[in-house]
């Protein structure tokens, strides 16, 4: 069995810990809540996570990360891009996917032939995966100061068209 | 940590009722007639103090929770129970918010809508659990006026003998005592096992729990297990309806412990969270109309407030309002 | 970046790790998730206690001395004043029920948001001072003791709180934690403990006539450029009068209207409504204001600003009173006006003059929404309209909290909207009408500092909205709410890019075929209509 057979097979328990490893960085007591991943609209938290891990597994598996990944990484990102997390701790459960791995795998198989090879593909698609994220995470930063500067036009446009027109008539 | 407190608080009670139910004669009658007696009296006062407390204070405004379509063009079709616009509205849905949760069931449906599994089953069950529970309580309680009336009456016999209509065991088993204690641990133990509602509890949520279940323990024990002296329980039953009490020798120290649950429990109720029973008849987000555009609503304590009037307001801005050509009062 | 957790912390999940109890956490600031302190200005125009520069971050909050007592006896002043109060301070069962109907819990995950923690913050406290076995058996009892971090934590979390009620409908015994976030912020400014973006606009209100601080000659000055704008879509000049005596109607729309879009493409919709109807109406630059952020600071505030309505309506003389689209405005108007400023006996009950409808409903207080009066018109074929004008156009409806759960208000707006456009989408069935999700910036938190608030606390609107946007290709989220119309363009900027945000009488002015009109060419916003688009590709 190739590597990415035996990941597939194993994808929903590793997903779940993927999720699990997300979910670490809240509040103990409110993972219950966001851990009900089924309810696509009355808990989106929850929901959103588990399915964009769930596609960006998918991805990994096939080793390469293109911009096909965009929309799984935003349902896992974009959130924890306005939660009041460092960028460091938003964004470090996409990485932990290599260690779940290879704690799913169990120490036998990592040095079983072929399976290092294979897995350090996997390893050098989390990488990518995470320099994606990097750049999401940064566009959703900038979004959001980007909001507020346009609040501020639009506040004022009108000010803004006055002062302009008492100009034009001077 | 707090259940494990409430446990042994209720473990004490427990401990308490037996040592005094096998305690000499004036022990048991400090048990089993000055403990009921006081502590019905406590639940009565107490609760109808409660009950006048919450009714001093006004309902200043009218604020239902309008759950549906209001009352406004003659061909757009109101809901007339969810965003009620009549008494009757009021009414029924006041009972439907006491009779089958409704609000809770709202919960309930909207979990089921999402298709969720897992967790999300716990709304159901949360609903089913609320109902099993209070309705067990509410059937048991009536099954036990057989203690305080010379002849049992028919609706009674009827009730009990639907309880039992399984027909197993000897004596027959009650549907609601597996009911009650079912839905009493599952709400202790979704209390301890859903982290966020585990987050909320206190020791005053725990604690009615681990009591009711004891009283039901200690009174499923009696019926089906060590038996107890059912003439000397009418007995006392009666004497205590009849003020003028009498302790039969027979009975043994686990109804003693029984009954003083029963009595904490009551005494308990008006100070606790247990006041619900009362409380949601007067929630003023489900017992008023929405009607407050219709009929003006008054509020008792309504006073007389600062404003900015017209004539301040034109005073600071006359002359940049004749300017703007605005009409004003004073030239 | 020392926050960056260790694999094995990340290992060691479990749900059975006792966590420290809510009552030892105490509250932390953290950016973005609150808004700046009132200036002293803005509550010395009011005459709000306490006045001074102050800072939410800091530690001193240059507090009273007897600050302590103040709240207690607010409290208990007001615990004799609403049974709602008193009520829901006593019967909470903490089902948790309510836990995951907030939408700033599903978006933060801070346990605090849970609307039964947030009432518990307060509820701790009345134990402790107002309950016999608080007072005796403290912790033991859920009871509490009113320090500093608590005062912190109730302006933290009463100011993370819009007061939208969907907490209320999920409660079994009606639990509104809108009340006691109401009560809760009332007792802060007793302190001088308000955010700037309300204790501002309050002032404003009280001084100008609306939120925004237009005076009489810029109100004016606004309207007129909408009227220019209106003349190039329309070819039509318009001329609404102001502060008019004898007037039928008096028109009272949030001022958000007059100044930011998309607001103003609303309020150019009312003002071509009118023109095309001819009624005999007027505006008021002294009650300027739908909106009341009094409502948000304390009841007697709102009374204050509530005031100028009724006293307008009684000076100008006018039959009844119209109101504009918003949320809040109606929430303080169905269910408090009357109640604080009435009877208005002066008035008439409010009967169309374009149908004869009279609206008993509105029978007492005599105030009507546009939404109902617009829907009465189209019901009763009074307008002539082409909603293929709106064609390019893809519009689910946002029902706002305060018409849903503080009046009722689902199908007026719903029936006007499938007059005025041909595609209309429903939102899914969870997140709409009673249950509908809140824009996340209600109750005066729409600043800017607070904008990650805003963005959690929007999630799951802008989540439901996300999803008939990629399933039903939606592309404008209609609303009856001047502050919806503000603060979901930002939204679904941040979210659902490719979602625009507008008011429904935009939508009902653009469908609408006016006496006399030029041929359109383009929308309310100058864009170009979907037939010219059509014709341009042709040539």
């Amino acid at each position: 069995m190739t590597l990415k057979e035996e990941l597939k097979e194993k994808k929903s328990a590793i997903v779940q810990k993927w999720i699990d490893a997300a979910l670490a960085s809240y509040h103990k007591d409110a993972q219950g809540a966001l851990r009900q991943t089924k309810a696509q609209f009355t808990n989106p938290a929850g929901f959103n996570l588990a399915q964009g891990l769930d596609g960006l597994f998918d991805a990994l598996l096939e080793g390469v990360i293109t911009d096909s990944v965009a929309t799984f990484l935003d349902m896992t990102v974009r959130l924890r891009a306005v939660q009041d997390f460092a960028p460091s701790e938003a964004l470090a459960f996409l990485i932990r996917i290599k260690q779940i791995v290879r704690d799913e795998l169990g120490r036998e198989r990592l040095d079983a032939p072929g399976v290092r090879t294979d897995l350090a593909a996997f390893d050098a698609a989390a990488d990518d995966l995470m320099l994606y994220a990097f750049d999401l995470y940064m566009q959703c930063r900038e979004k959001i100061y980007d909001i507020k500067a346009q609040e501020a036009r639009s506040q004022t446009y009108r000010l803004l068209q006055k002062a302009q027109s008492i100009a034009d008539k001077e | 940590m707090k259940a494990i407190v409430s446990f042994v608080a209720v473990l004490l009670l427990v401990a308490i009722g037996y040592m005094g139910g096998s305690a000499g004669s004036t022990s048991r009658f400090l048990f089993g007639v000055v403990a009921p007696y006081s502590a019905f009296a406590i639940f009565v006062v107490f609760m109808i103090v409660r009950i006048l407390k919450w009714a001093s204070s006004p309902v200043p405004f009218r604020i239902p929770t309008t759950a549906g379509q209001q009352k406004t063009l003659p061909w757009i079709k109101d809901s007339k129970i969810e965003n009620p616009s009549s008494v009757f509205g009021v009414v029924i849905r006041m009972a439907l918010e006491v009779l089958v949760f409704r609000s809770l069931f709202r919960n309930l449906k909207t979990q089921l809508h999402e298709g969720g599994r897992l967790a999300y089953g716990e709304a159901k069950w949360l609903w089913m659990a609320g109902l099993a529970f209070h309705y067990s309580f509410a059937i048991i309680l009536f099954r036990h006026l057989r203690f305080f009336l010379e002849k049992v009456p028919y609706p009674i016999q009827l009730v009990e003998s639907l309880d039992s209509f399984l027909q197993i065991g000897a004596p027959l088993l009650y549907l609601t005592d597996v009911a009650l204690l079912g839905a009493v641990t599952y709400l202790f133990i979704r209390r301890v096992a859903l982290p966020q509602v585990k987050y909320i509890s206190l020791i005053a949520d725990y604690f009615p729990l681990f009591l009711i279940f004891a009283i039901g323990a200690t009174g499923v024990l009696m019926r089906y297990f060590t038996k107890t002296d059912i003439v000397g329980v009418k007995t006392l039953a009666m004497g205590l309806i009849s003020f003028n009490p009498a302790v039969p020798e027979t009975i043994g120290a686990m109804f003693y412990t029984h009954v003083f649950l029963l009595s904490v429990l009551f005494a308990y109720f008006p100070f606790s969270k247990l006041v619900h029973m009362g409380g949601v008849f007067m929630s003023p987000t489900r017992n008023m109309a929405n009607t407050s555009r219709e009929k003006r609503h008054i509020n008792p304590w309504n006073y007389p407030v600062h404003v900015h009037t017209y004539e301040e307001y034109e005073n600071d801005f006359r002359d940049k309002m004749k300017e703007a050509g605005l009409p004003v009062e004073k030239e | 970046m020392s926050k960056l957790p260790k694999p094995a912390e990340l290992a060691k999940v479990s749900y059975n790790n006792p966590a420290t109890d809510w009552m030892d956490t105490p509250v932390e600031f953290k950016p973005g998730m609150y808004c700046h302190g009132s200036k002293p200005k803005s509550l010395e125009i009011v005459g709000f206690p306490n006045p001074r520069d102050w800072r939410p971050a800091d530690a001193d909050w240059k507090l009273p001395e007897n600050w302590k007592e103040i709240l207690i006896e607010g409290i208990a002043d007001r615990l004799k004043k609403y049974r709602s109060f008193r009520l829901f301070m006593d019967i909470c069962v903490r089902c948790g029920a309510c836990a995951d109907k907030c939408h700033f819990f599903i978006g933060t995950g801070d346990p605090k948001n849970m609307p039964v923690l947030r009432a518990e913050l307060i509820r701790s406290v009345y134990r402790k001072e107002f309950t016999t076995a608080g007072k005796i058996l403290g912790r033991m009892a859920g009871a509490r003791d009113l320090t500093l971090d608590v005062l912190k934590e109730w302006w933290y979390y009463f100011y993370q709180c819009t007061e939208c009620r969907r907490c209320s409908v999920f409660c079994p015994y009606g639990i509104d934690q809108a009340e006691i976030t109401i009560i809760g912020r009332e007792l802060l400014n007793l302190l001088g403990l308000n955010i700037e973006w309300i204790a501002g606009p309050v002032s404003n209100c009280y001084m100008k006539g609306n939120h925004l601080g237009l005076e009489p000659h810029t109100i004016v000055g606004n309207l007129e450029y909408m009227l220019d704008d209106i003349e190039t879509v329309t070819g039509k000049r318009i001329k609404p009068s102001f502060n008019r005596k004898g007037a039928e109607i008096l028109f009272v729309t949030p001022s958000g209207d007059l100044f930011a879009d998309p607001g103003t493409y609303t309020c150019m919709g009312y003002l071509m409504l009118f023109e095309e109807l001819g009624l005999d109406y007027t505006w008021s630059t002294y009650a300027s204001e739908g909106g009341n952020f009094g409502f948000f600071t304390s009841n007697e505030m709102g009374k204050r600003l509530n005031s100028k309505i009724y006293a307008e309506a009684k000076r100008l003389g006018v039959k009844w009173i119209l109101g504009g689209e918003c949320g809040h405005m109606w929430r303080v108007l169905s269910q408090y006006m009357d109640t604080w400023n009435g009877p208005a006996d002066f008035l008439e009950v409010p009967k169309s003059p374009i149908t004869g409808t009279v609206f008993e409903n509105a029978k007492s207080m005599k105030m009507v929404h546009i939404a109902e009066f617009t829907a009465d018109l189209i019901k009763n074929n009074k307008l002539k309209l082409d909603p293929k004008r709106n064609d390019h156009l893809t519009v689910t409806w946002h029902d706002s909290c305060n018409v849903s759960r503080g009046m009722g208000m689902l199908e007026e707006p719903r029936y006007v909207l499938r007059n005025v456009v041909n595609n209309f989408v429903e939102m899914p069935e969870d997140t709409i009408r009673e249950k509908t999700f809140c824009c996340g910036s209600g109750t005066g938190l729409n600043a800017s500092e607070d904008m990650e608030l805003r963005m959690k606390g929007g999630f799951p609107r802008a989540n439901a909205a996300k999803f008939v946007h990629e399933h039903y290709g939606v592309n404008m989220l209609a609303n009856v709410c001047a502050i919806d119309r503000a603060t979901l363009k930002p939204l679904m900027d941040y979210w659902v890019p490719g979602v625009n945000v507008c008011g429904l009488h935009e939508l009902v002015a653009n469908a609408m075929i006016m006496k006399g009109e030029k041929e359109r060419t383009t929308d309310l916003r100058g864009e170009p209509l979907p037939n010219v688009q059509a014709k341009e590709e042709k040539a």
